[in-house]
């Protein structure tokens, strides 16, 4: 699907440049879903194509450029969050400004809550989501690109998926509002 | 085994590994949806733009540099 040269064969700035152009559509799409803001998503994508282009010497042809641009754009992405003071948020303390999505009240899950519960996510968890669930990266990919093992990818998936699944089926219990501490209290809750 | 007898579900305690399952394959569908969505879009020209001059910049530079 990806790592296949095209017919024009690798080599030459002419298909690097052609290469990354076809891979810019998956380079947005990566960006957007990781930030939620389109435009902010842009400015990333454009810094990120700066610094591949600067150093495409390091690509090898022939090999997955959707991979190689991927590892620019997520670290360029982690480095400027460093450098804005925005430390990457540690997963819990984020997730106490608790959510009041209500999707399930409607049936069924409207986008802007989703994208909302997603922004809620750790950045690394989030991360992980998309490249194994949309991307289309092998976890050994993802683990590659992630600068991480195997094993840490796995994990963060299951954790952004449960964590999602917290956010978003609080309202299972809707009668109740999104306080997730109401259905925790199980049996003893009828005694009353 | 702390199994809950099922005529105690009631409520708010409904058996909810099928909602698990449909949150879980809402969760999967919403994101590939959010994903194509932006994936389907037409390239914007300020990215075709800076190709360009990026190409151009380093033909023009290589240029001088290779006589």
């Amino acid at each position: 699907m990806n790592a296949a040269p095209g017919p024009d064969g690798p080599a030459e700035g002419l298909s690097f440049k052609r290469e990354m152009l076809s891979n810019l559509p998956n380079l947005r799409a990566f960006a957007v879903s990781l930030i939620g803001s389109p435009d902010r998503a842009d400015d990333l994508v454009q810094d990120a194509i700066m610094k591949a282009w600067g150093k495409q010497e390091s690509f090898t042809p022939g090999t997955n450029m959707k991979a190689w641009l991927f590892t620019i754009l997520r670290n360029e992405f982690y480095s400027q969050m460093r450098k804005k003071g925005r430390e990457v948020q540690d997963s819990d303390g984020y997730f106490a400004e608790r959510l009041s999505v209500h999707p399930a009240q409607y049936g069924s899950l409207d986008m802007r809550d989703f994208r909302r519960a997603l922004e809620q996510l750790p950045d690394d968890q989030r991360e992980a989501l998309i490249l194994i669930g949309a991307s289309g990266f092998a976890y050994e990919e993802a683990a590659e690109i992630c600068g991480c093992k195997t094993g840490t990818v796995k994990s963060r998936v299951n954790r952004a998926r449960q964590r999602l699944q917290e956010i978003l089926s609080v309202s299972g219990a809707a009668d109740y509002g999104p306080d997730p501490e109401v259905g925790q209290v199980s049996d003893t809750a009828f005694v009353v | 085994m702390p199994l809950n007898p099922p005529q105690k579900t009631t409520g708010s305690a409904r058996p909810s590994a099928q909602k698990t399952d449909d949150v879980n394959a809402q969760i999967s569908s919403k994101l590939h949806q959010l994903y194509e969505t932006v994936r389907e879009e037409e390239i914007p020209d300020r990215f075709l733009d800076l190709l360009e001059k990026l190409d151009e910049a380093e033909k023009a530079s290589g240029r001088e540099t290779s006589k």
